[in-house]
């Protein structure tokens, strides 16, 4: 199964161009690695970067730059290019649905991670990530029972949600594994989990989330999305 | 020699770099990018001494790593773009850059059409400077903008005087252009 819902075309080009931060790099190259589809794009934009980068205003190099640098061409290798943390695919049935990056923010086991009780049927773990310009953004793996819907609520800022396991509904939307949602300030929406198991989800919020349901509202700070 | 060597692409520059560790190449692929790579980090906010530095260590890196550019798979200024990029993240904020790794078991692999790409790298590279000379010249210095300061949209859009809406609008119109035209017809 192939993902239906994509990030913006923006999106994957701030991601390409290298300017988004550490928390939404980690949901857009989670999709990446599963949508083959978004990496042609970035790969795409990446050349766009490539084609600019030809065609920039040269800026002046100091006169002795090439000879610095062939200087230390024979120098060696001063840092050794870090080998990532593969495991065989036997060892990921243990593992589960978490593909790389974030396999290497959230470690061997999910079962490990320490899920914090947001309501009934939702558990939330924190994912330590740089906390962006603003030191508002954060990710976070959710957990949702089987049919629990989250309370109705609005943004302060952006909600990026990424699928790892199970799916949700928002609206007359359907998300599934590697499908990709964003959400601003714009919508005010209430996704319910799919009845038939568990909805596993990174999300990326760069501002603290309102509640907008009628009664929620009076449960307000209890609730810490 | 270096005669020998002035009329080559930067692709065949860098083949000869991996292939026979020539000197004569990188010097001269240096006097290409050098220059560009300098601009591409002081547009970026780098300032020009630590500029300089980061210049030789994205050449050095291009030196080292010659071996991983693959012709078929990429041009040599997407591949110089990636470095460049990755070493001005690293140097202008404490963050990572997290990426997928190819060779994750976990990894949904290309489908078979999107493994063929037959389009040659040299005729892709002409055909996206064609595209970028075409763009309406407002979507262009956007799509600049984007890839050179480091900006969020939304401080594009201040610097700019002009609607965030509006921005994002231009910004998409030149994405949608460009993967038209690079997608061929
Ligand atoms: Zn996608
Ligand atoms: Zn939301």
């Amino acid at each position: 199964m192939l993902p239906v819902h994509h990030p913006s075309l923006e999106l994957l080009l701030d991601y390409a161009a290298g300017s988004t931060g550490e928390a939404a790099g980690l949901a857009l190259a989670t999709h990446l690695a599963l949508c083959p589809e978004c990496r042609e794009v970035v790969a795409q934009f990446e050349s766009l970067g490539g084609a600019l980068l030809e065609a920039i205003e040269p800026a002046a190099v100091p006169s002795e730059a090439l000879d610095n640098l062939l200087a230390r061409l024979d120098e060696p290798v001063p840092v050794p290019v870090p080998v990532p943390d593969r495991r065989s695919p036997a060892d990921d049935a243990t593992l589960g649905p978490v593909p790389q990056p974030l396999r290497g923010y959230i470690g061997q086991d999910l079962e490990t991670i320490r899920w914090k009780r947001v309501m009934r049927g939702v558990e939330q773990a924190d994912i330590a990530v740089g906390r962006g310009r603003t030191g508002n953004v954060r990710a976070r793996l959710l957990r949702i029972g089987p049919g629990v819907r989250v309370p109705r609520h609005t943004h302060a800022g952006t909600e990026m949600t990424l699928v790892l396991a199970g799916g949700f509904s928002d609206g007359d939307k359907q998300y599934q594994r590697g499908d990709f949602s964003f959400c601003d300030r714009e919508t005010d929406h209430s996704p319910v989990a799919d009845d038939d198991g568990e909805c596993l989800c990174l999300t990326v919020i760069d501002a603290p989330l309102r509640l907008t349901g009628p009664l929620m509202r009076l449960l307000n700070p209890f609730i810490r999305f | 020699s270096p005669a020998a060597l002035d009329g080559r692409s930067s692709d065949e520059l860098l083949v000869a770099i991996a292939r026979d560790r020539d000197k004569d190449a990188f010097g001269l692929l240096f006097g290409r990018m050098g220059p560009r790579l300098k601009a591409y980090l002081l547009r970026s906010g780098i300032a020009p001494s630590q500029a300089d530095e980061l210049v030789q260590e994205v050449m050095l890196m291009v030196w080292h790593r010659a071996d991983t550019f693959d012709p078929a798979r990429a041009m040599a200024s997407t591949w110089i773009f990636t470095i460049a990029r990755n070493k001005r993240i690293d140097a202008a904020r404490r963050d990572r850059r997290p990426e997928f790794d190819p060779e994750d078991p976990a990894l949904v692999p290309d489908q078979p059409a999107a493994a063929d790409r037959s389009i040659e790298q040299a005729e892709a590279s002409a055909r996206l400077r064609d595209a970028i000379a075409k763009l309406p010249a407002e979507q262009a210095d956007l799509l600049r903008l984007a890839y050179f300061e480091d900006q969020p949209h939304s401080a594009i859009a201040r610097h700019k005087g002009l609607p965030l809406g509006t921005v994002k609008s231009r910004l998409r119109l030149a994405l949608e252009r460009l993967r038209r035209e690079l997608a061929g017809s």
